[in-house]
């Protein structure tokens, strides 16, 4: 369908990219304001360097990261950590919750269990996940898994559970099995659930990978950021938090991507 | 004309923590085949559970529901599968029954084309207008071709026009296929204008009250709301439900 575009509705239009390119200049220009504010305050004295550090001082720490060669192999331990146990936490977290909406009693009886382990602060496991772990990635991965895969099974059980009553009548009353239930009706109604859900576990992932790093660690982006800390070279700490920043965005961004493509493909 | 569904003495009372209610008591009626008939009665005296126990869904707790031949359910909403196609939509119960076969796909595209559904096959649901849905949702209905249409109120969440429009259409459909059906409804004129047999049922636990066999001239159920027995055959049913 082509239509003619009346002019009041160009204007209506324009109006609106004006708006939308207005509020990307006011974004940067914030952005640029705060930078400058910060390097202006520190070079001229008003604020101690060595305590807020600046902007300058952190593009010089990534650049000296770099050229020690030990930049993308600290963001190369985070990542890896945290997107394998990302992965991890999603396939165990729904295969969790297939089963615990296959089975009633299943559901029944570890309610109480979930419920416990969903308000637990996942970190008072630390000494625990180091000793079963060791010190190593491992211990970091399982962490993560450990602080997403919950959720996983909170948010995708709930999805699931929700599936059309109406639709489930009409199945059953063609003669459906509980698979073709599953196939034909609840994973696919659950699909937008599910692509929500991973924009939440894509942060519950990186605080898991970065809380285990705290605990445990001897490379990575969390690493760089407690060592910083201890031995006061704020500039680090500022310029893993600078990096951690554009990952988890780049992160995010890739999965509303996704989403943006499943709803597309959904709706056509 | 042999009986197609048939129930004997049945009785069914729904058990929950709360207590139990029975929903229907000795009830007794039966469906020959090639029967349009409509089931009416007071709002929330059971008439859906007629249906769930044609179905098989529920297992009478006392009497017996006999069945001969397969059935095809169609509910209040069209609950057509918003990700589906139409065509994929009109697929499902074969690929439910297992009869997924080319030859069943062929059929079910006839009879899309046949009812005026062709040019939808490759639209979504959200993409139809209320009536077309539920045109859709019978033809869905009839692509694995049941011995017999199980009806719950198909109407009542459309519009009165869109419903009058609709249920002609359906009617037409049925009719022309030969269909024995048994529609549930609340609506007195909906079903004095579509059925041939009228079941009418008591308040909570259900019983049958009363069956009627109505004599139109007409099959097409706008043309029946114009024949003068219509407004008889209103009053006769209003003070049966409301005595």
């Amino acid at each position: 369908m082509k239509h003619e575009i009346s002019s009041e509705h160009q204007r209506y239009l324009r109006r609106g990219k004006r708006k939308t390119v207005l509020v990307n200049i006011a974004r940067l220009g914030l952005l640029a304001l705060l930078l400058g504010l910060w390097e202006m305050v520190t070079a001229l004295g008003w604020a101690d360097p060595f305590l807020l550090s600046s902007p300058s001082r952190i593009i010089k720490t990534i650049a000296s990261l770099y050229t020690e060669g030990t930049l993308f192999y600290h963001i190369g331990v985070t990542l890896s950590e945290t997107l394998i146990g990302f992965f991890a936490a999603i396939v165990l977290g729904c295969s969790i919750a297939l089963l615990l909406w296959w089975s009633e009693p299943l559901r029944r009886i570890l309610e109480p269990y979930i419920v416990v382990l969903n308000a637990l602060p996942k970190i008072a496991l630390g000494p625990l996940i180091i000793i079963w772990c060791g010190t190593g990635s491992r211990a970091i991965v399982f962490m993560t898994i450990l602080v997403t895969v919950i959720l996983v099974i909170l948010h995708m059980l709930s999805a699931f559970m929700a599936a059309d009553e109406g639709k489930m009548l009409l199945l059953r009353a063609m003669g459906a099995n509980k698979a073709q239930v599953l196939l034909k009706l609840v994973i696919p109604s659950s699909l937008p659930a599910f692509v929500s859900m991973l924009k939440v576990a894509v942060g519950m992932s990186w605080i898991g990978s970065i809380m285990g790093e705290y605990i445990v660690s001897r490379a990575g982006l969390g690493y760089l950021i407690v060592y910083g800390g201890q031995v006061f070279k704020l500039d680090l700490v500022m310029a893993a938090t600078v990096i951690l920043c554009f990952l988890a965005a780049l992160m995010y961004f890739l999965v509303a991507l996704l989403e943006r493509k499943l709803i597309k493909s959904s709706e056509s | 004309m042999k009986e197609i569904l048939a129930f004997d003495n049945v009785r069914l009372t729904y058990h929950t923590k709360r207590g139990e209610v029975t929903a229907l008591n000795e009830l007794t009626f039966s469906l020959r085949e090639g029967e349009f008939a409509a089931m009416i009665g007071p709002s929330g005296c059971g008439k859906s559970t007629v249906l769930s126990l044609a179905a098989g869904l529920l297992k009478p707790s006392e009497g017996t529901v006999r069945l001969s031949g397969s059935i095809g359910y169609m509910l209040q909403r069209d609950e057509l599968f918003p990700w589906r196609t139409i065509e994929k939509n009109l697929y499902l119960p074969l690929e439910i029954q297992k009869k997924n076969t080319p030859e069943r796909r062929e059929r079910a595209k006839e009879l899309a084309a046949k009812y005026g559904l062709d040019g939808f096959l490759k639209s979504y649901p959200a993409q139809l207008s209320g009536g077309m849905r539920q045109r859709a949702a019978l033809i869905r209905t009839l692509v694995t071709e049941p011995d017999l249409l199980l009806l719950d109120e198909p109407f009542s969440a459309l519009d009165y026009q869109t419903r009058l429009l609709v249920a002609a259409d359906v009617a037409h459909i049925l009719r022309s296929e030969g269909k024995t059906a048994l529609l549930i409804t609340h609506d007195i004129s909906e079903a004095i204008s579509l059925a041939d047999r009228i079941f009418v049922l008591t308040a909570r636990p259900a019983r049958l009250l009363a069956s009627h066999e109505t004599d139109f001239l007409s099959n097409d159920p706008l043309k029946r709301r114009e024949e003068p027995r219509f407004s008889g055959w209103f009053e006769t049913l209003w003070r049966e439900l409301n005595p």
